[in-house]
C-alpha cells in the first residue's frame, strides 16, 4: 500500500491493460461536419457564447449569451432551461427530434481556488419522467467546455450512426465524426477517446482530455447516466463521475453519441478571468483550511467520502433497507465506512475538479471484476459512495465488495446506480410476495440478498435482453407499476404505495417515514424524490427546528431555492454544509451554515464583479427554481397530483412495518386518535396501519398547501403570473399568458382549492381561497 | 525509481541576524524579479520579544499529495519545488501546508516555495543563513489518509 509523498510518476493502480489499435480505430472516423471558430476570451466566469448542434443537420453555430439571459437565468442550470424554452414543445419527449440535451457550466466553474468548482449540470426531457430533468456532476468537461469557449452545449436531432463530438479548445475547431469502431461501456471508450484525442502520448495531455460517454446499460433502459471523465495522472486512468438522475445517458445513447471529447491544453488558476482574483483566492484558501483542520472530526470525507453516512442513517434508521421497509438492520455494521476505506485505495488528492480538498471522490484501484463480460479483469471502480452503498442495503446486499461489483457495472454500462438500486429493490419485494416470481422474472430469482440475480439483471439488461420482465424492469418502476397491474398479478393499492418512485423517477436513499418536511423535500420537487433540493431529515425529525405547517414551509421554501443556486453556478453542494466552522452552532442559523453563505457572496461577487448580496442570491434561484416549475406546468405537469408521493415515504405500508416499529406508530397513534396506549395497543395491527395512513396523507396534502403558498404557487402547484412578474419575467408573455390560462382551467375544473382536510385547531394557509389575487 | 534520501534546508542562526531583511529581497529576486520583500519572498524573518526568528520551508513535502496536477516533485537532490507552469493556482497546498510555508502573492495566482537556492545564505551579511543536509525520513510528513482521528503523519 502506497503510503503518500511519493512522484505522480511512480504509482500503478494494477489495472488490467488494454492492447489497441488506437490508429486503426481513429482511421475509421469519417468527419461530418467541421466547424472552426473564433475562441471568446472568458471574461468575469462567462465565455458569453453557447453551442448548438444539431446531429440530424450537421449543423454547428454559436447562440450570444445576453446580458438579459444573465439577469434573468443567472447561469449554469439556468441557461440550460432558457435553451430548453427556445426548444421544446409542450410533448416533447424524451427521444423526439427536438429535444435537447444540454450540458451547462456556469460562472463559477472552472474556477480553482473554492473546493467543488468544477460542476456542470446537465438537462434534457427526461425519459422517466417526460418533463425537464437537471442532474449535477463533477468531472473534467465542465471546466474544459467553457475554456474551449463555451458557457453551455446544447445537442438536438439524432445522428444516423454511432458518432463523436470533438471539441477541441487549442485549435478551436469542432467535428462530429462516425465512430464505428469505439467501445461503448464507458470504462473502455473514455480511456480509448482520452488517448486518441490528448495532444501528446502523456499524462499531462491526456488530463487536458475529459470525455463524455454512456454504456450500453444507458442504450436499453431508461437510467442511462452520463460519465464525465477526469483523468488521474496518478493511477493513470480515466476516472468517472455520474450525471446520474433522469436518464440523460439514454438520452446520450438515443443521439447515437459515443463521446463528447472537450481539450484543452493549457489553462491557469484565473482562466475565468475573475474581478477579483484576490478575493476569490482568500475566501477558497479560508474554506480549504476549515477542511484541513474540521473534515478529520466532522464528515471525514477526505477518507471515506460520502460513504461516511452509512453508520449514521443506520443509528437514526434512516438507512433504506429492503425497498426502505426498515431504516436499520442487524447485518448493516458489515458495509459502514470503516469496511470500504479498507478497500478503498489511499491515493490523493481524489478531488473531482483541481482545488476540491473535500476529496470525496475515493476509488478501489484493481478491483477483479466478478461476473459479467469483464470477469477477472482488473478495475479503478469509482466509489462507491453513500448512495450506491444505501441502495446495497435496499437490496440487501450486505458485502462491501458485492456493492464495488454492483458500482462498476452501473457506471460502466452508464447506469445510475440509484435508479437501478431502488427498482431492483422494489422488484425483490414484489418477489417476496409472489407478485413476481421466478418464471415472471425471466428466470430471475430475485429475491433480497440474491447478488447474482442483481448481476445476471444487470448485464441481461446491458445486452439487451428481450425478455418481458427485463425490457420493462429496466424502464423503472412506474413502468413496472403499470405493468403489474396491468397483469392483475397483485394487490394493485400495494404494488402502487410500495415502489418508490414519484414523477416516474425513483428515489434516492433516505427513509423518510417520520419526517414530514422531507416527504416534501422529496415530492414537492422539480424534477422527482432526489435530495439535492431539500435534506429537513435532522432539523426536522432529530432537532425538532421546524415543528409547524409554517415552519416546514419556510424550510421548503428556503433550501430548495439555496440549493438551486449552486447549479446555476457549476457549484458542488458538499463544502457548504459537509464542514462547517468550528463555531457554526452557536450561530442563529447553524442549519444555515452563515460563514459558508457569506463565502459564496463573496465567491460570486469576486468572480462576476456583481454586487449581489443574500437575499439576492435566493433571489437568483428563485427565478431558475419557478421557470422551471412552469416549464413542467406546460408541458403537463408540475401540478399536485404529480407531487404524489408513494405511502411506502410516508408511514408503514405493512404490518410487518408497523410491528418492527409498532412501539413508535402505537405512540403516535395514541395522540392522533386522543386514545390512551393501553386501548391502542389491544388495537388489530391491520386497523392501525389504516388510521396511520389517513392520518399521514392528509398531513402531506396539508404541508403541500402550506408550501406551494409559501412558493407563491396556486394550490395546484401552478406559479402565479404575479409571482412571475415580481421575479423579473414580465417581458416573458408567452410564459404569463400560458399560466393565466392554465389557472382559469384550474378554477374551472375545481383544483384552486386546498388539499388537506383541515379540523379540530389546523387552520388554513390562507382565509381567501384566492389568495394570490390580493398580491 | 531511486528514492532520494537527503534534502538540503536552511538554517538560522538566530543571534547572528540583524533584521536588515536582505534574504527577503534576495528570495524575491528570485521568484519575482524584485526587491519587494516580505510577501514576495519565501523565507521571512519575524522578530518576536527582541529576537528574530525565520519562517520558512523545510522541505517536508507534505504539499506533494496534494497537488491535482503533480506540479509539486522533489528533485533529485532532495528539495521540493513547484513548477509554476503545470500548476492550476487552486491553493490547495497553500491551505494544507502544516507550516505554512507554501507562501502566495497578491500579484500572481501560483504559490511559491523555498527551493533552497543559497541566494539568501549568499545574500546574508551577518552569515546567520546556512544550507545544511538533513536525512529526508526526519522530516518527511504525508497527507493524513487515516480513517479519522488526530494523527498526521
Amino acid at each position: 500500500m502506497v503510503k503518500g509523498q511519493f512522484s505522480w510518476k511512480d504509482y500503478d493502480a494494477g489495472n488490467t491493460k488494454h492492447e489497441w489499435d488506437l490508429q486503426k480505430i481513429h482511421a475509421a472516423h469519417k468527419v461530418l461536419t467541421e466547424f472552426k471558430y473564433d475562441k471568446n476570451k472568458i471574461e468575469k466566469g462567462f465565455a458569453n457564447k453557447t453551442l448548438y448542434i444539431n446531429l440530424t443537420t450537421n449543423e454547428i453555430k454559436e447562440k450570444p449569451v445576453t446580458d438579459d439571459m444573465k439577469k434573468k437565468f443567472t447561469g449554469g442550470r439556468g441557461f440550460g432551461l432558457k435553451l430548453l424554452w427556445d426548444s421544446i414543445q409542450p410533448d416533447t419527449r424524451w427521444n423526439s427530434e427536438e429535444n435537447d440535451l444540454v450540458i451547462t457550466t456556469g460562472p463559477l466553474c472552472g474556477s480553482t481556488q473554492y473546493p467543488g468548482s468544477g460542476k456542470s449540470l446537465c438537462l434534457t426531457v427526461s425519459p422517466s419522467t417526460n418533463i425537464v430533468c437537471d442532474s449535477n456532476v463533477g468531472g473534467y468537461f465542465g471546466p474544459y467546455l467553457k475554456f474551449c469557449g463555451y458557457d453551455a452545449l446544447e445537442i438536438q436531432g439524432k445522428a444516423k450512426e454511432d458518432v463523436i463530438i470533438a471539441i477541441d479548445g487549442e485549435a478551436s475547431v469542432i467535428r462530429i465524426e462516425t465512430a464505428p469502431l469505439e467501445e461503448i461501456n464507458t470504462h473502455l471508450v473514455s480511456e480509448q477517446l482520452t488517448y486518441m484525442y490528448s495532444s501528446k502520448d502523456d499524462e499531462r495531455s491526456r488530463q487536458r482530455v475529459s470525455v463524455v460517454s454512456a454504456g450500453h446499460g444507458a442504450e436499453n433502459s431508461y437510467w442511462g447516466c452520463l460519465n464525465f471523465s477526469f483523468w488521474d495522472i496518478r493511477r493513470k486512468v480515466a476516472r468517472i463521475k455520474q450525471a446520474g438522475r433522469g436518464g440523460l445517458g439514454t438520452v446520450l445513447r438515443d443521439k447515437k453519441i459515443k463521446g463528447i471529447v472537450a481539450r484543452v491544453d493549457k489553462f491557469t488558476g484565473v482562466e475565468n478571468a475573475p474581478e477579483n482574483p484576490e478575493a476569490a483566492a482568500k475566501v477558497g484558501t479560508k474554506i480549504q483550511k476549515e477542511i484541513r483542520d474540521l473534515d478529520r472530526y466532522q464528515c471525514n470525507m477526505r477518507q471515506v467520502g460520502t460513504a461516511h453516512l452509512v453508520e449514521i442513517m443506520d443509528a437514526y434508521d434512516l438507512l433504506p433497507c429492503e425497498n426502505y421497509r426498515f431504516g436499520s438492520f442487524p447485518k448493516a455494521p458489515k458495509i459502514y465506512s470503516m469496511k470500504f476505506f479498507e478497500n478503498f485505495t489511499r491515493v490523493i488528492p481524489d478531488g473531482c475538479w483541481h482545488g476540491c480538498t473535500m476529496a470525496c471522490a475515493k476509488t478501489v484501484d484493481s478491483f477483479e471484476v466478478m461476473t459479467g463480460p469483464y470477469k477477472g479483469h482488473k478495475v479503478t471502480v469509482d466509489g462507491p459512495e453513500y448512495e450506491t452503498v444505501g441502495c446495497g442495503a435496499n437490496m440487501s446486499l450486505w458485502d462491501p465488495k458485492w456493492i464495488i461489483e454492483f458500482n462498476f457495472y452501473c457506471d460502466t454500462y452508464g447506469i445510475d446506480t440509484i435508479s437501478s438500486g431502488t427498482a431492483i429493490a422494489y422488484y425483490m419485494e414484489m418477489f417476496e410476495y409472489g407478485i413476481l416470481n421466478k418464471e415472471r422474472c425471466g428466470g430471475l430469482e430475485l429475491a433480497f440478498g440474491n447478488f447474482d440475480a442483481v448481476m445476471q439483471f444487470l448485464h441481461r439488461m446491458a445486452d439487451g435482453d428481450t425478455n418481458e420482465f427485463i425490457k420493462v424492469a429496466a424502464k423503472g418502476i412506474r413502468r413496472v407499476k403499470d405493468w403489474l397491474k396491468s397483469k392483475n398479478w397483485g394487490d394493485h393499492q400495494l404494488i402502487e404505495d410500495t415502489g418508490m418512485e414519484s414523477k416516474g423517477l425513483e428515489y434516492s436513499e433516505y427513509v423518510t417515514k417520520e419526517s414530514l418536511a422531507m416527504q416534501g423535500g422529496y415530492g414537492l420537487t422539480l424534477k422527482g424524490p432526489q435530495h439535492d433540493e431539500a435534506w429537513l431529515i435532522f432539523m426536522d425529525m432529530v432537532n425538532n427546528q421546524i415543528p409547524t405547517f409554517k415552519d416546514k414551509a419556510e424550510a421548503l421554501h428556503y433550501f430548495p431555492m439555496w440549493r438551486t443556486w449552486f447549479g446555476l453556478n457549476g457549484l458542488c453542494k458538499l463544502p457548504w454544509n459537509d464542514v462547517e466552522p468550528a463555531n457554526n452552532a452557536e450561530t442563529d442559523e447553524p442549519s444555515k451554515v452563515p460563514e459558508h453563505l457569506n463565502n459564496y457572496v463573496e465567491y460570486q461577487n469576486a468572480v462576476t464583479g456583481w454586487n449581489i448580496n443574500k437575499e439576492e442570491l435566493i433571489l437568483q434561484s428563485e427565478r431558475a427554481y419557478n421557470w422551471q416549475r412552469a416549464l413542467n406546468v406546460w408541458m403537463g405537469r408540475g401540478q399536485r397530483r404529480d407531487d404524489w408521493i408513494p405511502y411506502r415515504s410516508m408511514g408503514p405500508v405493512t404490518e410487518l412495518e408497523y410491528v418492527s416499529r409498532q412501539e413508535r406508530y402505537d405512540k403516535q397513534l395514541a395522540e392522533i386518535i386522543n386514545k390512551p396506549l393501553e386501548e391502542i395497543e389491544k388495537m388489530d395491527v391491520g386497523k392501525k396501519v389504516k388510521l396511520v395512513y389517513h392520518h399521514r396523507q392528509n398531513q402531506y396534502q396539508i404541508l403541500s398547501d402550506a408550501v406551494y403558498m409559501r412558493r407563491g404557487w396556486t394550490q395546484n402547484g401552478v406559479p402565479t403570473p404575479v409571482k412571475m412578474k415580481q421575479l423579473g419575467f414580465g417581458d416573458e408573455q408567452k410564459m404569463l399568458d400560458f399560466l393565466a390560462k392554465k389557472i382559469q382551467e384550474d378554477e374551472e375544473n375545481g383544483l384552486n382549492d386546498w388539499g388537506g382536510v383541515y379540523s379540530g385547531s389546523e387552520e388554513k394557509p390562507s382565509k381567501e381561497r384566492r389568495y394570490w389575487e390580493s398580491w | 525509481m531511486t528514492e532520494i534520501k537527503r534534502a538540503k534546508i536552511l538554517k538560522f542562526n538566530s543571534e547572528k541576524c540583524v533584521g536588515c531583511l536582505e534574504c527577503e529581497k534576495a528570495c524575491s529576486q528570485v521568484h519575482f524579479k524584485c526587491d519587494d520583500g516580505g510577501e514576495k519572498s519565501a523565507i521571512r524573518i519575524h522578530e518576536k520579544d527582541g529576537n528574530f526568528q525565520m519562517h520558512v520551508c523545510n522541505q517536508n513535502g507534505l504539499c506533494i499529495d496534494m497537488c491535482p496536477v503533480g506540479a509539486i516533485e522533489r528533485m533529485p537532490n532532495g528539495t521540493v519545488i513547484l513548477n509554476k507552469n503545470i500548476c492550476v493556482g487552486c491553493q490547495a497546498c497553500v491551505a494544507f501546508c502544516p507550516l505554512g510555508a507554501m507562501k502566495r502573492s497578491a500579484s500572481r495566482i501560483e504559490p511559491f516555495k523555498c527551493i533552497s537556492c543559497g541566494a539568501c545564505v549568499r545574500a546574508c551579511p551577518e552569515d546567520a543563513l546556512e544550507l545544511v543536509e538533513v536525512d529526508i525520513g526526519e522530516i518527511k510528513q504525508i497527507v493524513f489518509n487515516n480513517y479519522g482521528g488526530t494523527n498526521h503523519g
